[in-house]
């Protein structure tokens, strides 16, 4: 039993540091961006095969501590930088970290395919989420309970939903939290009394609603995200330690190249050019 | 152990060869002992670690300020009186929710689990013949092997409508669908330990019960399970502490809203899917931090409570039934 | 009552029983049916063997699979010698009714009964954050090196999450080897250690062996302890060294389910996913019980 240890402890002894190599660019965080950013070095490297780049979720708060601890070159993040962690930053590189903006994520109210109701105010939709309107009848539709779905709680959609449509409130505790857009899209389409809210996602029986803002129904769609005309729309970033050069530049110039762009369309996310 | 092989004859004198050898032996034996320990080791290192990274909630006046005890489980001024809502400009850190949630679907499985795994066990061991119970063991075994994930994901894409409909429920998720696929990850548990100390009861109680005229269903009723019964609430312990601590299906099938709510239909929030779903973006050292690591050493002690109980009544049965048989 | 009545109510309700016993094989059956006909159309060789592209719905999962097999085989090396040796503590070695004895099994008995999760939050506050740390500190690394997920850490957190499951088939393994076979051997001058090496422990091998198969299957399939440990949703290499963060098809499974923008599109390789981590935790536990019922019917005929 003990010749299965030797070799065991000769490559725990042998494994050598993984990150920062030549060569290599390597993005860590928020799980929202870790899709796009794969696709991004999926086209990046079939472009520029000598350059390697490996993209890790874990969470927006994993891909900034990264960053501060030098294990990745980008941290993606769909919220932004806290001022303790870009004081850590700026502590440790003497440097302020550098934020790039590099799509543009319209946060989206789901509702079932058979739901008369197509567009709702930003009000209705704090009242339904914070507890004080409960059934349909109450915003123009039938009169049935309103399942209301939520994120979880680490989620950066949860905040900005909070913060942006909830005025910073708790949501009410009937709502129902689930841990991915998926699982969200998944409940709303099986349920025909639900409300749900995540990124852009598609799946068959579920509606996309409208913000209601004055007369004016705004659909989330590229353009009125783009123009700012659609209010819940929101920054995805990459944070670095310092000004990009080389490999790390290249890299960024192709995410927000038109190619670039156009992946961040095929994502479900919208370009910020 | 009872076998007696530590037991070396004493030699008056020995060659140096010898000796060498029974020092060799000495080592072997030592170092053997030493790996035992790591069991005792790993159960003591688990909740000195999880504690450790806890402890912040009391030392850290942040912290204790943020998180107090009498947050977590005293009602609070407000329009809810019990929140877990720690993402917050003013955090609420209810355990009650929790506490309500996971309670609410532990027992919805047990209610499932347990006459099925009791019963199917019965059907093993005293009713089905020789070959079907050779494959019906391993069958029903097999459903222990099932990936957690897996049946939650079964939960989410398959039971969900189906529950929904069975029982006219408003939503697809709730305590009800957590705790019946839950219920499909405890019953090999209880079936399992039930069967067991089913087939532990000896022969000679069902001959004397069948001897004295009564029919197969009453000696496996009135003599065999009562004899087993330590054993058999000792297999539903098990399955509790089991669905207590389950995290996957939980997290994927309850809709894990912070209701305190005993209504089935509701949504139900668990211990175990708190820490899964909020462990990633958390900041480390933060309150919040420290209060999943609470929740796991909750956790933690909650099912060593229930360990503790189910081995203490398997230990009588086993005692009762060679105590009067032998 | 007259005694065919009461044989007819204690039918009716043995038909009860027979009932639960076929209404769990039945959803066994069901789970095992739906996964199999979804996930066999979207299976093919080229989903097993390619890395996955285009936001994971175009190409395989080999990553998954090949970070699955490299997690649970460091898991194997750093529980079975541990395991197998408790256990030959426990059997062999141990005085009776000795105190330490009865403490390591009191120990493995509730360790069994530890969650999941909790043994997360272990891997994460003392593999990464408390044995990370100071080797980082130790080796004078200047960034986060071993104080961040990794396969290491994962493998180990499995480890101990099955180690039990080592120590209980193990010991059933040794007390199917007959006492007599022992005393032959240390009547013939053999040590207790010699005895053990070339009698005891390969008369125990299919039992050590299933405990082995048993541990890999509930390994492969956890996915709560991995969560914060190493587990990865994608990485476009394999895990070569032993700080690599992993892809794994219980991640995966829960990513896809709760995650993909698209998910009429991503039902497909999810259940391919499904099918692929079901057949693997089955064919393991298949050879396990078969393992078992043989060497229990061969202990069994030699008392």
């Amino acid at each position: 039993m003990k010749s299965l240890l030797k070799p065991l402890l000769a490559v725990f002894l042998l494994a050598l540091p993984a990150a920062a190599q030549a060569g290599t660019v390597t993005i860590k965080g928020s799980d929202t961006m870790v899709i796009l950013g794969q696709r991004w070095a999926e086209a990046f490297m079939k472009k520029h095969p000598t350059i390697k780049v490996q993209v890790t979720g874990g969470g927006s708060g994993v891909g900034l501590a990264a960053l501060q601890n030098g294990t990745t070159d980008i941290a993606m993040s769909s919220r932004e930088m806290k001022k303790a962690e870009s004081d850590k930053l700026r502590a440790r590189y003497k440097a302020p970290p550098v934020q790039r903006s590099v799509a543009k994520d319209g946060v989206t109210f789901y509702v079932h395919q058979a739901n008369p109701v197509s567009a709702l105010t930003n009000e209705q939709l704090m009242k339904i989420y914070v507890g004080d309107i409960t059934t349909w009848k109450q915003v123009g539709g039938a009169d049935a309970p309103i399942v209301a779905y939520s994120r979880e709680n680490s989620s950066g959609t949860y905040v900005f939903v909070k913060d942006m449509v909830l005025d910073g409130e708790d949501f009410a505790p009937a709502i129902q939290t689930l841990p991915g857009t998926a699982a969200v899209v998944n409940a709303v389409s099986k349920e025909k009394n639900s409300l749900g809210y995540g990124g852009a996602a598609y799946a068959e029986g579920i509606k996309e609603l409208k913000v209601k803002k004055g007369n004016e129904e705004i659909a989330p769609s590229a353009d009125n995200i783009k123009s700012g005309k659609y209010p819940l729309a929101r920054d995805l970033f990459f944070y670095l330690r310092a000004e990009p050069t080389g490999d790390l530049k290249t890299f960024i110039d192709f995410a927000l190249s038109p190619e670039g762009q156009a992946i961040v369309t095929q994502v479900g996310y919208f370009p910020v050019k | 152990m009872e076998q007696g092989l530590t037991h070396s004859v004493a030699a008056p004198r020995l060659s140096a060869a010898a000796r060498r050898r029974q020092l060799r032996e000495k080592a072997v034996a030592g170092f053997i002992t030493l790996m035992a320990f790591t069991g005792i080791a790993a159960l003591v290192l688990i909740i000195v670690f999880v504690a450790k990274e806890a402890l912040t909630l009391f030392t850290d006046a942040d912290a204790r300020h943020e998180a107090s005890l009498s947050k977590m489980f005293l009602p609070q001024e407000g329009r809810y009186p019990f929140r877990w809502q720690p993402v917050s400009d003013t955090p609420k850190v209810s355990m009650i929710p929790l506490f309500v949630g996971t309670l609410k679907i532990t027992l919805v499985s047990m209610l499932v689990a347990v006459p099925m795994g009791i019963f199917s066990a019965l059907f093993v061991a005293e009713f089905a013949p020789r070959r079907l119970r050779e494959l019906l063991k391993p069958v029903i075994e097999l459903l222990a092997g099932i990936p957690s994930v897996v049946l939650g994901f079964f939960a989410l894409m398959v039971l969900s409508p189906m529950v929904k409909s069975l029982f006219h429920l408003d939503r697809p998720l709730n305590g009800t669908l957590a705790g019946l696929a839950l219920a499909l990850a405890i019953v090999p548990v209880i079936f399992t330990v039930s069967e067991d100390a089913l087939t532990a009861v000896p022969r000679s109680y069902r001959e004397a019960s069948l001897a004295l005229g009564a029919t197969l269903w009453e000696t496996a009723w009135k003599v065999v399970l009562p004899a087993a019964a330590p054993g058999i609430l000792a297999a539903c312990v098990l399955g509790f502490g089991r669905a207590i601590g389950e995290t996957m299906i939980v997290l994927m099938a309850s809709g894990n809203a912070d209701l305190v709510s005993w209504n089935l239909g509701d949504s139900a929030r668990s211990l175990s899917a708190t820490i899964a779903a909020e462990m990633g973006e958390v900041v480390v050292g933060s309150p919040h931090y420290s209060l999943l690591f609470f929740i796991g050493v909750e956790l933690f002690i909650f099912t060593f409570v229930l360990n503790m109980v189910a081995s203490t009544w398997t230990k009588k049965v086993l005692q009762r039934l060679t105590g009067s048989a032998s | 009552m007259k005694y065919t009545t009461r044989r007819a109510v204690g039918l009716g309700l043995t038909g009860l029983t027979a009932l639960a016993a076929f209404f769990i094989v039945g959803m066994l059956a069901l789970i095992l049916l739906d996964v199999a006909r979804n996930g066999a159309r979207h299976l093919s060789w080229a989903f097993l063997t390619q890395p996955p592209s285009d936001g994971m719905m175009a190409g395989g999962i080999f990553p998954a699979i090949f970070g699955t097999a490299a997690l649970t085989l460091l898991m194997t090396l750093a529980v079975m010698p541990v395991g197998v040796l408790t256990a030959v503590y426990l059997h062999e070695y141990a005085p009776p009714e000795s105190r330490f004895a009865r403490w390591v099994r009191v120990a493995v008995v509730n360790l069994a009964g530890v969650p999941s999760i909790v043994f997360g939050l272990f891997g994460l506050g003392f593999f990464i954050l408390f044995v990370g740390g100071n080797l980082d500190r130790l080796l004078g690394y200047e960034e986060m090196h071993w104080a961040q997920p990794s396969i290491l850490w994962a493998s180990l957190t499995l480890a101990v999450l099955t180690l039990p499951v080592v120590i209980v088939s193990t010991e059933e393994a040794l007390r199917a080897v007959p006492l007599e076979q022992r005393t032959a051997s240390l009547a013939l001058g053999a040590t207790q250690s010699q005895t053990l090496a070339r009698v005891v422990l390969p008369g125990a091998l299919p039992g050590i062996l299933t405990g082995a198969v048993l541990a890999i299957s509930r390994g492969a399939g956890e996915v709560a302890p991995i969560l914060f440990t190493g587990a990865a949703y994608f990485l476009p290499d394999l895990p070569t060294q032993l700080n690599s963060q992993f892809m794994h098809l219980g991640y995966h499974t829960y990513v896809m389910a709760t995650q993909s923008p698209n998910v009429t599109e991503a039902s497909g390789p999810l259940y391919a996913t499904v099918l692929v981590l079901l057949a693997l935790t089955f064919a393991l536990n298949l050879v396990a019980v078969i393992i078992r019922t043989r060497t229990r019917r061969k202990a069994a005929s030699a008392h």
